[in-house]
């Protein structure tokens, strides 16, 4: 059963539909305490960091992802949840989750014809081999819609990376999290296709 | 670099897929679900569901409709028709709609596009406008017109003024249809399409007139599209997504070609 954390960021329904097409078992919650017992967790996210961290923190959602990320339970980000992971962001002076040491920063683009958001399919090019990433072929394109990109200090924890007026990271791995930028939900069959394999993924 | 999308657009009345569009594979006719997914498999970049009785009444409906086809496709896809309220825009939004469009009532009250903008992100928020071609006058200094109801309307106003107006007021995107073109099979209304594309920050996707392969190239070439939607050419199974796709990724157009 994967656990998907609702947490008043975004239309989280489409992540469960997404599941469901992908035969994954899966249910939402802001439960903390059902977060902290979750065999799987997917952390899925749109909007902004700042307003993110503030219901994290006061929910109690915060303290239980990271004792669930503790105690080895895979946990699968998505976008904002592949973002506020990291120790900080450039969207706001909070503090973020501190999974993985990093940053997430904003697109910093000199070519004017390249608008942000960035928002459309992008081919994610695999830098380093993962059970999630299994399957990814060249030229395989997924969905994105963000300004702000993660940016972790160890380039090992890179796994693929997206070129949009310059390469940037899409997909971070880090012991039991991995985490992508783009919307597996929204990425026709290569994005049911990498839930079905969170689903069969034992770090 | 991002790709360039193809966008095919379904009519819906009261859930069902409107009469006027005659399908070739008769089984699909009245379930736009259905055929909706049947274009995702093909491989379609995005859908737009178009509700074409947009009457207060039919609102619930369309809401269960946005339900079903969220359940079917794993892509992006607006609705658009009769969004007049930031109500109507989040609850298709919640419903499991990418985008909304936005068109008739933004031009009524522009602050609808802020308002939505707001709620939902600009990203989601699509302008989409209806223009005819006119003589240039002092009112009308392009020479292209917006008009509401279906194209019948004229509203006084300038397309090029009203599509950075609508870029400034938050929309993440506009969709550019040539009443003129519409319906043509001729081709996209290239000069209009690339001078609105142009003027704004924000993607553009072409609407009207697509009738050949090749239309499309024009229209994400020298049209400067971003995104080129087609109705007729793949409901009446003149082509396929694939063909279009393949036709373009073989002239050098950046495509999804992995599906």
């Amino acid at each position: 059963m994967i656990t998907i954390i609702d947490y008043n960021a975004g239309n989280i329904r489409s992540v469960l539909r997404a599941c469901a097409e992908a035969g994954s078992e899966a249910m939402t919650t802001n439960d903390p305490k059902v977060v902290v017992k979750a065999e799987k967790i997917i952390f899925p996210g749109v909007g902004a960091a700042p307003s993110a961290m503030e219901y994290l923190k006061k929910t109690g959602l915060d303290t239980a992802i990271k004792n669930a990320f503790m105690s080895s339970v895979p946990i699968l980000g998505i976008c904002l949840g592949a973002q506020i992971i990291l120790e900080g962001s450039e969207e706001g002076p909070q503090e973020c989750l501190g999974l993985v040491p990093g940053k997430t920063v904003r697109f910093k683009i000199d070519d004017k014809t390249l608008k942000i958001p960035h928002m459309g399919w992008n081919e994610v090019r695999v830098v380093k081999s993962h059970p999630l990433l299994d399957g990814v072929k060249k030229g395989d394109e997924f969905y994105f819609v963000h300004s702000y990109y993660p940016s972790p200090t160890d380039k090992q924890n890179i796994y693929a990376t997206a070129d949009y007026g310059g390469d940037f990271c899409c997909a971070l791995g880090y012991k039991n999290l991995f985490a992508v930028q783009f919307h597996p939900e929204k990425s026709g069959r290569l994005g049911l296709q990498m839930l079905e394999k969170f689903t069969r993924w034992n770090p | 670099m991002l790709s360039k999308r193809l966008v095919i657009c379904l009519d819906v009345r009261g859930g069902k897929l409107a009469k006027s569009i005659r399908f070739v594979d008769t089984k699909d006719i009245g379930d736009p679900v259905a055929k909706a997914r049947q274009y995702y498999e093909e491989g379609v970049d995005e859908l737009v569901f178009y509700d074409i009785t947009a009457s207060r009444e039919n609102r619930d409906i369309m809401i269960d409709f946005v339900e079903k086809a969220a359940s079917q496709i794993f892509i992006p896809f607006s609705v658009g028709g009769g969004i007049r309220s930031v109500e109507d825009a989040t609850k298709l939004r919640n419903a499991g709609a990418e985008k909304v469009n936005v068109n008739t009532a933004a031009v009524l009250r522009k602050e609808l596009i802020s308002e939505i903008a707001d709620a939902i992100g600009s990203q989601s928020t699509i302008l989409s406008m209806d223009i005819r071609r006119v003589p240039p006058t002092e009112k009308i200094p392009s020479g292209y017109e917006i008009v509401v109801n279906g194209g019948i309307t004229p509203m006084g106003i300038d397309a090029l003024w009203w599509a950075k107006e609508g870029e400034r007021l938050g929309a993440g995107e506009l969709v550019v249809n040539s009443i003129d073109a519409d319906g043509t099979n001729n081709g996209y209304e290239l000069k209009l399409t690339r001078m609105l594309a142009e003027a704004v920050g924000i993607p553009v996707i072409a609407s009207g007139g697509a009738g050949k392969p090749e239309h499309l190239y024009d229209v994400l070439t020298e049209g400067r599209a971003d995104a080129a939607l087609v109705a007729s050419i793949v409901h009446y199974g003149e082509y396929t997504c694939r063909q279009l796709k393949e036709y373009l990724h073989g002239r050098g157009i950046k495509m999804r070609m992995s599906y």
